[in-house]
Formats: C-alpha cells, structure tokens, sequence
C-alpha cells in the first residue's frame, strides 16, 4: 500500500492523433515499468483494432514507479482514456478516478474539437489540468499560438504548457516531474471503511472478470468479502493488484490507489460501472456519487450473410459483451435477410469497431442495415413509444407526433473549407449556434438531428474539408419533427431490412437514390421489377428493373451439356438465398449490395 | 470388355474431334490447338484405336449420323477422314442414310480437299464462313477472304449432296440494316441449312481481354434482340426458319447430328476433348476425353482409348440435362423423353409455381404431348430454364 501523499492519479486527454498514446509509451518506457524489448509502439492499445486506428476504445491503466528530483518515490497512476466522441461515456469515468489531466495538443495542430469536448470533462470533474504541447520537434509547430489557443477557446492558464516531444523523448522528464508537483494528491483514511470506485470491468480469459478499482477510503485485501452497493451483491476478494502494464499481485490496495481485484464474478454484466465498492461487514455510510450508465444511441440490425452462422453470430456477440457492457443486442428477423439482431451503440465508431471486431476476431461475414437513432412515438392515446427499428413503426394515424434526438455539435475548420462545412450542416438541417474563430480557423457550434448525422456525416465532413475538419458532439435534446417511414418495395412489396424514418424533406432524394441503387443491383429477370419508395401508401419514387431482351447460350452441342448444367447447378445453390417479391425472386445479395453502398 | 449397352441396334451419332487448327481464332474457346507438323498417319492410328475400343464398349449399334467437328477438320489428309470413317463402317456399322458432316473452313487450300473427302464418304459439309464481309473477316482474324469464302461454298454446292454455313453476328458495332443485307447474301449463298450465331465473349480467348479492357464492345442487348428477332423472320421467309436457337434448315434438311444432342439421342464422342452420353444399365452416361492432344493420344497407346471419366447421370440430371437441350429446339422436348425414367411426369421436375407463371408471361407452351418454349421464352431460354429447373 503506497502513502496516499506520494500517490498521483492522472488521465491523458487529447485530441486523436495529437500523440496520447505515444506519451504514455514514453512514460512508462521513462518508469522501466517494461523491459525494451517488451515495449511495443503504443502499449496500452491493446487490441488489434485499437492499435490499427490508433484509437483507446478501453480505459488502461498503468502503475509508474518514479523518483522525482526531490529524491522521494511516488507512485504514478496512468489511465489512458478513449479520444473519441463515442467513447465521452468512458473518458468521463475515467477522470473521475483521477486529480489531474495531462491535456495534450499537438503543437502544429492546436485545439481541435475533441480536446475541447475532452477538457470540458476533465473540468467538470475539478481537475488539476496540466496543458503539454507535443511534437515540439515537428517544423511547423508553433507553440506560442497553440498556448494562445489553449487560453482563448478554453480558457485556462496555459503560460506553464511543457513543450515536449512523445517521439524522441524530448521533455518527458518535466511532465513527470510536472505531475508530482502540480497534481494534488488523493486524499482519504486508511483505516475508514472501504470506499472504492468501479472504473472499468472486463473479462479475461484467465483471471475471469477483472474489476478495475479506485480507492477513495479505507482498503482492499484478498479474502475480504465486498458488496457492490447499487448491485446489491456480495463477492469474496480472491486477488487484488496493480498493472506495470502487466497484472502484479499486491497484498492490499489503499487509499488513493488504482488497481483490479477479482472475486469470482461470472459475468461483467454484474459489475455496473460507477458503482461503489464496499465491505460487506464494514460498509461504508455514504456511496460514491456514480454515473449515468451509458446508453446506446444508434441502433443497427446484423445479419450474418450465411444463415448458418447465426449460431456463430449469438455467441461472438455474446462473446463481444463479455468485454464491452456497452453494447446491446436483441434477436430479429427479417424477411429479407432472415435471422439476426438489432444491436445498439454509443455511436458510429463504435457500431463499425463492433462490427470489425465481429468479422475479424470471430470471422464472420455480415451484413448491416442502415443505422438509426431512437424515436420518440408519441400516440394519439396519449401513449409514447421508443422506436428504434423502422420495422415496428406504429401505424401512422395512431401517432400524434414524433421527436427525433438533436445533438449539440462542435466543428473547427479552417476557413477556406467553412463554406463547405456550412452547407453541409444546413443540408443536413442545422442550425447554427455559434461562430467563432481559433486564430485563422472557424469554431461553429450547430445543432444538427442525430439522424443526419448517422448517415456518412463523418465522411462527408472529411471529403469536403479535405480532412481538415475536426467534430465532437453530446447529445442534446429531443425535438418535435415531420418524421415519416420511408418504405422501399419490391413489385409492391416492402423490403423491411430498407425502410427508413427519414425527415420529410430529405425522403424524395433519398428515396430516388435508394431506388436508382437498386435498379443497378437487381439482376434482370423475366419480368419487369417495380422498385418504389413510399411514404405510407404515397410513391415518391419509382425506377423499373426492365424485363431481360435476350440471354440465351448461342451454341449448346454434345460437348456443352455438361457445362450449362453446371451453370444451372450453380444457380440453384444462388436460389436457396432468393426471397420472392410478387413474381420474381431477388437474390439476397442485391439488398446487401444496397445496404454496403449506403445511401 | 463386354458389351452392356441397353439397345441393341439402336443408331447412335459419332462425333469425331480433329483439335488441331492452323491458327487461334480470337472468340474462340473450343478444344482447339495450333500444332506443327501433325503426323497424320499417327493420329489416325489413334482414332482408329478408340473407334475399335468405343465399339466394344458400346456394343452393336450402328452410326446414323458422324460428325467431324474441331478445331479444324478440314485441315485432315483426306486419307485421314477416309480411315476413320472405315473404322467406324468396320466396327460399328452405319445405316443406309448415315449422315456425315465435316467442318471446314472456306480457305482454297481446304477447298481443295472437299472432292477427297467427299470420295471417302463425307456427304455434308459445314462450312465455317462467319461473315461476308472482308473487314469483318479481319477482325474476327479468320484466314479467308469472303470471296474465297463464296468460291468455297459455291464448290461444296457442286461436290457434295448437302451444305450448311456458319455465320457470326452481332459483332461490334453490326446494324440491324447491316446484318440483314449480309444475311441476305446468306440466304442466296446457302443451299438447305445455316447456322448463325451471336458473337459472344468466351473466357480465355484473346476477345474476352479485349473486351475487359473495352477494346471491344458488343452491341447493346436490344440490338442484339432485334438481330436476333430479325434472323428469325429473315430466315422464316426464305423458307429456312429456325429450328434450334441458332440454326436453320429448309425442313427436313436439319442436321440429324445435331438433333440427336438436342433429343437426347446416345451419342459417342472420338478424339481429344469429345463428349459422349450413351445408356447403359437403363442409365444415362456421360463420358469425357483427354482434352489436351498429346495426353489423349498417349492414353490411347496405353489403354486403347482417351475416356478420362464416365459417370452415370442421377435420373433427375438427366431429365434436366433433357429439358435443357429440348427447349432450344422449336419442336420443344417430349413428354415422352422423361417416360420411363425415374421422374415419372414432367410437371413433377419443373417448378410448377414458375411454370404456370411462365406458361402465363407467353414464354412457354405446354401440350398433351410436349413443353415447347415460345420464341419469346427462347430469346431468354437462360432464364427459362433457370425458373423452371434451377
Ligand atoms: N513528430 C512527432 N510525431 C509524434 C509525436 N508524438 C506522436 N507522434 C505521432 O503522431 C501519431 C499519433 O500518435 P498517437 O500517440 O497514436 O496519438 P493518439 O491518437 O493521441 O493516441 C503517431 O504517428 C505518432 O508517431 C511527436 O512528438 N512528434
Ligand atoms: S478455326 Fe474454328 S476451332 Fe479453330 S480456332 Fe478458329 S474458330 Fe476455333
Ligand atoms: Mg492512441
């Protein structure tokens, strides 16, 4: 057990890319808390995705052993945290183990949008925010302006921001040196009952479920038996310990420490993150304040593309959420693509995170429908409904309006792209909050409907700033709209697995497209196919797959009967995936073809 | 090895591949392979041996019809054709009207030859023209001009009793207009039959790549039905209408070879590469040879033949197999075709959904007696087939 006094909890929030990872390498690497040849590039990303796009999805967290210049040890607590929008949820409860925030900016970049949704936390959570620009060796870094920046658009004191390099190592002795002595250090009794905070729980194939811990009063030790107060549950403590980044037994964890245990808990679905950790025959008066669990806002249907792997589907997914609490899925099915389920998300990145790890990690191959965001039906009976999933949209005349979540979106953009970045947002049904600028780039605040944003917002931000725009959003509220289904059929028949609730101004375009699409991705058949979009019983667009003119072999002799039958052999395994729409039989793969290339 | 096939005097057709041609045309994927100096007194060795062997193996049965196909049969030594045409008159026998087609192509040089053909027996010929157009010639990289073509068919008129073209249309950038006054000359060149079929793009062939790189392009597909709709009533009013998808005949003076594929006739495949169908034991065979020239002959010296595999045909495959070749034909396939075989009625093999729905949309015609596709359902057979078997 460390002496709370020599202890400090800190958190590293960036911007993507402005070199948080990298830092945390230089850290521990500076610590020894890894041989060299243990240390690989960006040691706290552990999984493959993570280290691919250089993305945290998990919070990690690393114990540093460190002799400042005052000749005294300290224990230096590291949890890195996820940069991305979708993950807010998690950084939020990572701060909240911490006292202080390590804020780096990229020195040539400045201030982008999620360094401001980050700091924002950080500060909410009453933080001791170190600001440290980085890639200082970088040509183009400019640091007096990014210091400006920092106390323009933030607002703190940035005139001590250490400039540093994560790559060479340049300055990485005054950022640990700048930790002991501006962080204050936790607080809390040793011999007060037991007070702990649920950070983060996993599952690990040897230990079984890991509970990430910090402390705030009292102690931990193996053998002791706890109580997850708002669980309600008790668990007996079979190991506790530190991460150097590697589990490391220790014999008790205190005050102001951050550490796992296990307790044989089957299932992380039993651990609720933010919960308090007591003892069960000490406990303590008052729990820990906790958060908000985290809820999923965009919501999509997977369907395996081979119905047999539905079983294979179930279990990975269950699999999946052995380590990742904050995804949901339910069974559906579909006419048109058969067995799956509907499965909600933090957000976009995290919708694609799963469905990479999906394919990847359990090789599966899938198909998604078009993700979409929970409505609010609210009925002529008085009735309100959560609808996420086109399919069960109520009939209309029982609904008497519909509310659509908005978010509260923050973009910075250099200005020769702000027009684009403009029309985009209005296209999209935005309304502009606020302008301002960041030395020569524009900050806009907008408005938008989640639901605009869900369909290839990113990329098309990305496209028309060249990649020069930054987004961070949260969620703001629900507003009343003229939302309506959109159906999609088939010679007269919907196609579930394509509706969907769309704003009644953008249905007739996005209804032209989706049936254009199809026009090209449906093979032609004996008859004519009538693709339509509809609002309720209105056509709003039409395309005819024209019926096929000619196909027919030119020569079938002796030699070839072989051949054409293998043919024919093969369109009768392609049959098993048709579905029958009025006369004619549509392979399943069109409608796939439609949902990959999106809208 | 003794004989168990299940009809005793039951004619068959004999196909007879020569894979050998003097160069690769550039549509085509047949078995075909450009050699020098081909001993001919080797090969025909060969064909006799697998002739004397397929005979064995097939039992008594005599040749209605032989079909020398290729590759290039009339690059053959007329003693060549003569030999094997003995060997099948020695060991299986023909009948009294046998038909014997030979390929040829309507160079002066194989013109030449027609007189020693017809003299071993060749009573038909069928002549590769492909078009009557110099530049077309070109283009699909044939050897001969259209006027050697002319000269060629005018000779085959003299020499031997029965002759039929091959055309290829809908080549790039062919109109409707264009074609019809080719077809036209066609027609007044042709005696009783013609084949004439769409240019389509074979994987491996030297107009696949080009096509891929859009070097080539073929016209679009409603050009392709007007030309095809075109064939059919130019062909109809000159008293030689279609009788198969692509070929055409005075009537009775359809080819009898081709019409045993079509029927479902047995039929014995000789030479490198050849297909055969043939029943035995109540059930229908499949049979494939050595594709490659020079494995198939060295299989010949080992074993007597070049059959690389038989298989018995599963009594629904072979009712497909019936239906599939059938529907090309205008006649249509015959109920009585699937009498007897494991499949007791047609209606209990076709999709009965799709073929109430096709016999609805005009694409075929069902009778007490026959399934026959419509014109309409024969421009899209493909797709026929597709909804009723697949
Ligand atoms: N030139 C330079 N590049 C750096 C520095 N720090 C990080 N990088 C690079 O910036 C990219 C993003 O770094 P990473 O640590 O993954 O950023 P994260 O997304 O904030 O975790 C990587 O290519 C790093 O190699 C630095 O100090 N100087
Ligand atoms: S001559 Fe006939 S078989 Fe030979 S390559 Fe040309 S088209 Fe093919
Ligand atoms: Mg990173």
């Amino acid at each position: 057990m460390a002496d709370p006094a020599h202890i400090r909890n800190f958190a590293i929030i960036a911007h993507i890319d402005h070199g948080k990872s990298t830092l945390a390498d230089r850290l521990i690497e500076h610590c020894g808390g890894l041989e060299k040849r243990e240390m690989t590039e960006q040691v706290l990303d552990s999984m493959e995705l993570e280290r691919e796009r250089g993305i945290t999805i998990k919070a990690q967290t690393v114990r540093l052993d460190y002799r400042a210049a005052d000749g005294q040890d300290y224990v230096l607590n590291l949890i890195d945290t996820p940069g991305h929008v979708d993950f807010a949820y998690e950084v939020n409860r990572s701060l909240a183990a911490c006292e202080g925030a390590l804020l780096v900016v990229d020195a040539s970049q400045g201030v982008e949008a999620q360094t401001l949704a980050n700091v924002y936390q950080a500060i909410d959570n009453d933080l001791e925010i170190v600001p440290v620009l980085n890639k200082i060796d970088l040509a183009s870094a400019e640091p007096d302006r990014v210091i400006a920046q920092i106390e323009d658009v933030i607002g703190i004191d940035a005139q001590d921001a250490l400039p540093i390099s994560a790559k060479t190592g340049m300055g990485i002795d005054g950022v640990l040196e700048a930790l002991v002595q501006r962080l204050p250090a936790p607080q809390g009794a040793a011999d007060a009952p037991l007070k702990a905070l649920l950070v983060d729980s996993w599952y690990d194939p040897y230990l079984g479920v890991v509970v990430l811990v910090r402390v705030v009063e009292g102690r931990v030790a193996k053998g002791m038996r706890i109580k997850l107060m708002a669980a309600d549950t008790t668990h007996l403590v079979d190991e506790v310990g530190i991460f150097r980044p590697k589990h490391t037994k220790v014999a008790a964890l205190g005050p102001g420490e951050i550490g796992y245990l296990t307790a044989s808990i089957k299932d992380v679905g039993e651990t609720q993150v933010g919960d308090t950790v007591t003892e069960e025959k000490r406990p303590t008066a008052a729990a820990l304040e906790g958060f908000k669990p985290s809820v999923s806002v965009v919501f999509c249907g997977i369907f395996p593309i081979d119905a047999a792997d539905f079983d294979d589907l179930r279990n990975s997914l269950a699999k999946l959420r052995l380590n990742d609490a904050s995804f949901q899925f339910e069974m559906e099915s579909s006419a048109a693509l058969g067995f799956g389920f509907r499965c909600g998300f933090l957000g976009l990145l995290h919708m694609e995170i799963v469905q990479q790890r999906l394919e990847r990690e359990f090789g599966l191959e899938l198909i998604t429908t078009a993700p979409s965001v929970i409505y609010r039906m609210h009925m002529t009976d008085g009735e309100m409904m959560e609808i996420h999933n086109p399919a069960d949209m109520p009939d209309p005349v029982k609904i008497a309006d519909i509310e659509e979540p908005w978010i509260r979106a923050t973009i910075l953009v250099p200005d020769e792209y702000l027009g684009q970045v403009l029309k985009l947002c209005e296209e999209r049904r935005g309304v502009q909050i606020n302008l301002t600028y960041v030395g020569n780039r524009a900050m806009v605040d907008y408005s938008l409907p989640l639901n605009e944003v869900v369909f290839d917002f990113y990329d098309r931000l990305k496209s028309v700033s060249r990649g020069y725009a930054s987004f961070d959003y949260h969620l703001d509220d629900y507003r009343k709209d003229d939302l309506v289904k959109m159906s999609i059929l088939v010679n007269g028949e919907e196609v579930d697995a394509l509706s969907t609730i769309v704003h009644r101004s953008r249905a007739e375009k996005r209804g032209r497209a989706m049936c254009e699409q199809l026009k090209d991705l449906v093979p032609r058949q004996l008859f004519a196919i009538a693709i339509q979009a509809a609002l309720g019983g209105r056509v709003i667009a039409r395309e005819t797959v024209r019926a096929l003119r000619k196909d027919v072999l030119a020569k079938c002799y002796g030699g070839d009967a072989s051949r054409k039958r293998k043919l024919l052999e093969k369109q009768k395994a392609g049959k098993k995936r048709m579905r029958t729409y009025g006369k004619v039989e549509i392979p399943q793969e069109a409608f796939i073809a439609a949902l990959r290339t999106g809208d | 090895m003794p004989a168990s096939a299940d009809r005793p005097g039951a004619p068959l057709a004999i196909y007879v591949h020569w894979p050998f041609c003097r160069v690769k045309c550039p549509y085509c994927d047949f078995n075909s392979h450009v050699r020098d100096g081909v001993d001919q007194a080797d090969w025909r060795a060969a064909y006799r041996a697998e002739i004397a062997w397929w005979a064995e193996r097939v039992g008594n049965r005599p040749a209605a019809s032989i079909f020398f196909g290729g590759g290039t049969p009339s690059l053959m030594d007329e003693a060549t054709v003569a030999a094997v045409l003995a060997a099948i008159e020695t060991h299986f026998g023909v009948t009294e009207d046998v038909e014997i087609t030979l390929e040829a192509n309507p160079t002066s040089v194989e013109a030449a030859r027609f007189a020693g053909y017809r003299a071993a027996g060749v009573n038909r010929v069928s002549i590769g023209v492909q078009a009557l157009e110099d530049d077309a010639l070109a283009a699909l990289g044939r050897e001969h001009s259209a006027a050697e073509a002319r000269a060629a068919v005018e000779l085959a008129g003299r020499i031997f009793p029965r002759h039929s073209l091959d055309l290829i249309y809908a080549r790039p950038g062919q109109s409707v207009a264009a074609w019809r006054a080719e077809l036209d000359q066609a027609l007044a060149l042709a005696g009783e039959h013609l084949s004439l079929y769409q240019l389509t793009i074979e994987a491996g062939t030297a107009f696949h790549t080009a096509h891929r790189l859009g070097r080539l392009h073929l016209p679009e597909e409603d050009v392709q039905e007007a030309l095809l709709e075109t064939t059919w009533q130019v062909t109809a009013e000159a008293g030689l209408p279609a009788y198969e998808i692509s070929n055409h005949a005075r009537p009775g003076a359809e080819s009898r070879h081709n019409l045993a594929y079509w029927r479902g006739g047995d039929y014995v495949g000789i030479g490198p590469g050849a297909h055969g169908r043939l029943t035995f034991d109540g059930r229908r065979h499949a049979t494939v040879a050595h594709r490659l020239p020079e494995r198939w002959r060295q299989a010949v010296l080992d074993a007597g033949h070049g059959r690389e595999s038989e298989d018995a045909l599963a009594p629904h495959i072979a009712a497909e197999e019936a239906l599939m070749m059938g529907l090309r034909l205008v006649e249509g396939v015959a109920r009585a075709r699937f009498d007897g075989t494991a499949v007791a009625r047609l209606e209990e093999m076709v999709n009965s959904d799709a073929l109430d729905r096709l016999v609805e949309g005009g694409f075929v015609d069902v009778t007490a007696d026959r399934l026959r596709a419509t014109p309409q359902g024969r421009r899209v057979l493909n797709a026929v087939l597709a909804e009723l078997i697949a």
